[in-house]
């Protein structure tokens, strides 16, 4: 019974762990096509990756995305933890599934309605479209973990500060922010994420001239098998992983770091 | 009600503008717009029923997803009481395997099982290299393909809200239980899983809850056959731009959505979707 239960573990985790030790090797193939295990090394994927326009010129308007949706809802979600968490009000419990609702709700529910939007406002094809939509999906999260490093930090240290003669922004400054940052760092690490990775919403917006790494991928994939797609996943992995270990660091320093599932 | 008692609310005011704007009010008029047919307020929603093509792919959907769901409850669990006997000496298995598959779009992965199962894929050379099939053998565009898919993304959501129960349930209850004269099997059974319970079923409810919108898995790893809902909805927006129809469907899988997380909220608590 032991056994066998362990095996069904064994071969799950195996599964789960596969296709990221597939990708890697792939991406550095020298065959011109898929080969598995690759009978060469060589980064020819990489650097038609980084050669391309196509490639590159995606890469980085899901950079700049990303880090507009970053900070857009860093400055919307944070104001937003502090009143979840500490006034007290009627409907509070409705306001957090409102806050929650937008990654709840199927991502191509939210995604037709926001085109439709767009469509209406000419707006397909800008990337401030995909800044605004992504930014929707970037909110519950940031809100998420940030109130789950507020609730974790005691009152009494900002009356101290205050009792001894700091006003309401200094004790915010050097009390406060200190405390709840590593949850401020992992939630912006998670909505830059939760952008770049985006592919849903972006379909209908991005139309021909946003494209998004996601966007060039999800063309390319339907084309061909092209390696230059592993390449471009292994280079995501690769900010997964940045992601992970940031976010692991800070919660060893921290703890009280929560992440969203969905 | 005096305007000071607002002020600790207002740092929600930006937040809530920007999700009335860009949330609430296109799903408002995506909803209206799914009750506007020329011939009747219900017309698309008739024909979402009455048309044996729209009606198979409802059904597909919800046996697609009861059916990963039950395959993630069935792997995720041995998987889960297995990670969480390591008690954090392999914690590198975890993360490796589970999380950071879990911080992996979909895409990638979806994309991965491409390479994988695919006609020229990993497992066809292998096989063919071996002589054990002469032909590839049709391992995607089918919907053997939409289950490994699908079940490979889902299954980190099964395992992480159960891990996290069962590394919280209190070691010394399984010394009683040894300690009274119960095998491992028994322990399992009696102590391990009723305790794990509420992290089986909230998986369970996440996994379905996720599986029924899934939309990339399907449309890559799919045949003709293997469509769902949100496939569905897509090709009606944007191919054949029935915009009335589309969202009939849409508030379909949303109301099928909200009625799964009242019940989960009901029988958990919201704040389990966490971590």
């Amino acid at each position: 019974m032991r056994a066998v239960l362990a095996g069904i573990a064994v071969v799950t985790l195996l599964f789960l762990a596969l296709p990221v030790f597939v990708v890697l090797p792939l991406s550095f193939s020298a065959s011109p096509y898929l080969e598995f295990p690759p009978a060469g090394l060589s980064l020819q994927w990489y650097a038609r990756y980084f050669e391309s326009p196509k490639w590159s010129g995606a890469t980085l308007l899901s950079v700049e995305i990303a880090l507009g949706v970053t900070a857009l809802s860093l400055l919307l979600g944070v104001p937003a933890a502090f009143s979840l968490v500490r006034a007290e009000f009627r409907g509070k419990g409705l306001l957090l599934a409102l806050f929650m609702s937008p990654i709840i709700v199927p991502y191509i529910v939210t995604a037709i309605a926001v085109y439709f939007l767009f469509a209406r406002l000419g707006f397909v094809g800008s990337p401030l479209a995909l800044l605004l939509a992504h930014t929707l999906l970037a909110l519950p999260k940031v809100v998420v973990i940030v109130a789950a490093a507020l609730k974790g930090f005691d009152r009494t240290l900002e009356r101290a500060s205050m009792s001894l003669g700091a006003g309401r922004l200094t004790t915010f400054y050097r009390v406060t922010y200190p405390s709840i940052r590593p949850g401020v760092i992992t939630a912006g690490l998670f909505a830059f994420l939760t952008s770049f990775d985006e592919l849903i919403i972006t379909m209908f917006i991005s139309g021909a001239t946003a494209v998004t790494l996601p966007k060039r991928m999800w063309d390319a994939v339907r084309l061909e098998i092209d390696p230059t797609i592993a390449a471009a996943s292994s280079l995501i992995i690769a900010i997964a992983v940045f992601i992970l270990t940031a976010t692991e660091l800070l919660r060893q320093r921290a703890g009280r770091i929560r992440i969203p599932m969905a | 009600m005096r305007l000071g008692s607002l002020r600790p609310l207002l740092p929600l005011a930006p937040a809530l503008v920007f999700l009335g704007v860009f949330f609430v009010q296109p799903l408002a008029r995506m909803v209206a717009l799914s009750f506007g047919a020329a011939d009747g307020p219900f017309a698309h929603y008739v024909r979402a029923v009455e048309s044996p093509v729209y009606l198979k792919v409802l059904g597909m959907t919800f046996q697609t997803a009861l059916g990963v769901t039950l395959i993630c409850v069935l792997l995720g669990v041995p998987t889960a009481w297995f990670l969480a006997g390591l008690r954090g000496r392999l914690g590198t298995v975890l993360v490796v395997a589970v999380i950071l598959p879990f911080l992996t779009s979909i895409l990638i992965r979806t994309y991965a099982w491409m390479a994988i199962l695919g006609r020229n894929g990993v497992v066809n050379q292998v096989l063919l290299a071996t002589g054990l099939t002469s032909a590839p053998l049709p391992l995607i565009h089918n919907t053997f393909g939409v289950y490994v898919g699908m079940v490979h993304v889902l299954l980190p959501f099964m395992v992480l809200p159960v891990y996290s129960v069962m590394t919280g349930i209190d070691p010394t209850l399984f010394r009683a239980a040894q300690s009274l004269g119960a095998t491992p099997a028994r322990t399992l059974r009696t102590v391990v899983l009723p305790l794990s319970l509420p992290g089986i079923a909230s998986g369970a409810l996440l996994v379905f809850l996720i599986a029924i919108g899934f939309y990339i898995t399907p449309a890559l790893l799919g045949g003709v056959g293997d469509v769902m809902i949100s496939n569905l909805i897509e090709v009606q927006v944007i191919e054949l731009l029935n915009w009335g129809f589309a969202s009939a469907l849409a508030f379909v899988l949303l109301l099928a959505t909200v009625v799964i997380m009242l019940l989960f909220d009901r029988v958990l608590g919201l704040d389990r979707l966490t971590v």
